[in-house]
């Protein structure tokens, strides 16, 4: 009756990815959103190597290995980096309230796990039933992007979605081919030193990382 | 036909008499975590017992409603205590009310209470009846949607049924019930006024709420009100421990196994004191406007339990 060892964990892994994904859309902190960002490239590596484990896949433990080193250490770093750099520590501001972000999410959440059931259904794969929580994850993290004005909790939301496209592979088809793994980590990363150089620049011209600026660049 | 009755006594009792212990334990972890000199382990007996020698004094244009609140206090809580299933399943009075009744009993108590404080007219008696109000509506529907988690597993939000499916199950990692107990954690800290929502010792006008509704109880109607904020802490903690590790709970008329229920009941007790006080040692109590957010965050993850139920485990 009981699911095998590494199906409970998978499931548990999923399930605190989902809890980090709302943490995440709660945070008001930049710092601590990326240490969260972190925690969440630490739980999709576990995810990981507990996949390559239970299946036999032998590739998913090299996408485990880019993870941990991409998504744990150097993203973050980078992103903290930019962080200090760019000397933001205060408070994130958000759009609306975030209780009602909160709500908003429970909704999208629903809505991921019926949209993923009648899919799930028909997968053969041990991780079926996580499908659901990665259509949640990527869903929360384009809320997040949404609700945030600053520029730095946008990317993170944006790295954030792709964390969660990355589980949705895991999860589906046990991971991607090695070379559009490579391609997507090294998109990741290139796009995260893009990003960086184009805070400073907006700053430059505005003063500050406010996306909404960028709306007076209009030319009459 | 004897024996049910004298175990629902026994349970009841066991849970009323214990119950002040229970408080002396978590304060005086507390106090130890704090590097504080503890006030012994049977202090809120000695404070219950001042309290009921003494005289009451009562404010003048108070009414019948503000003498009789603190019996009406003290009843519910008794019910709630002899309801769940503390040590034993399948007691007679069990099957008089599932996990939605009563949360109920509790939201008729709380309700008298708020009513006794505004009874009075001072205006610390209405702000606190305000604030209890604010907490007891957003922790209302966020520990409904925690307990709704066992009822899907059990198929029954009977709390005796729920006890007996969980313990025989198979031990299994279970997200859905993980989700659950977090944010059965953070309703039990809103209702029973503990530190990130309310600080049970302050006396500081601003800060208080459950301390505001009580401030013109004095003498005997005092130390029932104490009593039964014990005892309610207690049978929130009795509901965790049977929801979430239902181990060792004696199934109805099995005598033998009753003393080791007893003991497994009061280990379990001393860890969730020791916990209590810790968790209430590291955290900061919040601004009263957090409060929403706090149990928010609690109805959140007890639906979040709910949906990740219906997705992982539903197979």
């Amino acid at each position: 009756m009981n699911l095998p060892i590494h199906a409970q964990l998978i499931n548990l892994m999923a399930a605190l990815l989902l809890l980090i994904a709302f943490a995440m859309l709660s945070q008001r902190r930049i710092m601590s959103l990326i240490y969260l960002f972190a925690w969440q490239g630490a739980v999709l590596f576990a995810n990981t190597v507990i996949v390559a484990w239970g299946t036999g896949q032998t590739h998913l433990f090299y996408s485990a290995l880019i993870t941990l080193v991409l998504k744990v250490v150097l993203l973050p770093w980078l992103l903290h980096r930019l962080a200090t750099r760019l000397q933001i520590q205060s408070d994130v501001e958000t759009m609306i309230n975030i209780p009602i972000t909160m709500l908003i999410g429970i909704v999208l959440v629903i809505f991921a796990f019926n949209l993923a059931l009648p899919i799930s259904q028909w997968a053969q794969t041990i991780t079926r039933s996580t499908l659901g929580i990665a259509i949640a994850s990527v869903l929360l993290s384009f809320l997040m992007m949404i609700m945030r004005r600053k520029a730095v909790p946008q990317v993170i939301g944006f790295l954030s979605m792709e964390n969660g496209l990355f589980f949705a592979a895991t999860s589906t088809t046990y991971g991607m081919p090695m070379v559009v793994e490579l391609g997507i980590a090294l998109d990741v990363l290139v796009g995260t030193f893009i990003f960086g150089i184009f805070f400073f620049r907006i700053r430059e011209t505005f003063d500050s990382l406010d996306i909404g600026n960028l709306e007076k660049l209009k030319q009459d | 036909m004897i024996e049910p009755v004298l175990s629902q006594l026994f349970q009841t009792l066991l849970a009323v008499l214990v119950a002040p212990l229970m408080l002396g334990w978590i304060n005086n972890c507390r106090a130890w975590l704090q590097n504080k000199s503890a006030p012994g382990i049977l202090q809120p007996y000695r404070t219950l017992r001042k309290l009921f020698h003494k005289d009451a004094v009562l404010a003048h244009n108070a009414s019948s409603l503000f003498r009789n609140a603190p019996y009406l206090n003290f009843g519910c809580m008794v019910l709630a205590a002899s309801i769940v299933p503390v040590v034993e399943t399948n007691l007679p009075f069990a099957h008089a009310a599932d996990a939605i009744a009563l949360v109920g009993i509790f939201a008729l108590a709380r309700v008298f209470m708020a009513l006794a404080a505004m009874d009075i007219g001072t205006a610390f008696g209405s702000l606190g009846a305000r604030r209890e109000m604010l907490v007891a509506f957003l922790a209302e529907p966020a520990l409904l949607m925690v307990l709704f988690t066992p009822a899907l597993i059990s198929q029954s939000t009977s709390l005796n049924t729920m006890v007996e499916t969980l313990a025989q199950r198979e031990v299994a990692l279970s997200p859905g019930l993980a989700y659950a107990a977090v944010a059965f954690v953070m309703v039990l800290l809103a209702e029973n006024a503990r530190i990130p929502i309310d600080n049970p010792s302050t006396h500081l006008e601003l800060t208080m709420i459950h301390e505001a509704m009580i401030l013109e109880y004095s003498a005997r109607h005092l130390a029932l009100i104490e009593w039964a904020s014990a005892m309610k802490l207690m049978i929130y903690c009795a509901i965790g421990i049977a929801v979430f590790m239902p181990w060792g709970i004696a199934a109805a008329g099995n005598w033998p196994t009753l003393p080791i229920a007893t003991i497994a009941l009061v280990v379990k007790l001393i860890f969730a004191g020791a916990g209590l006080a810790l968790l209430e040692t590291v955290s900061a109590k919040l601004r009263i406007f957090r409060a929403p957010e706090f149990l928010g965050m609690a109805f959140l993850l007890g639906v979040l339990g709910m949906l990740t139920h219906f997705l992982l485990e539903r197979s």
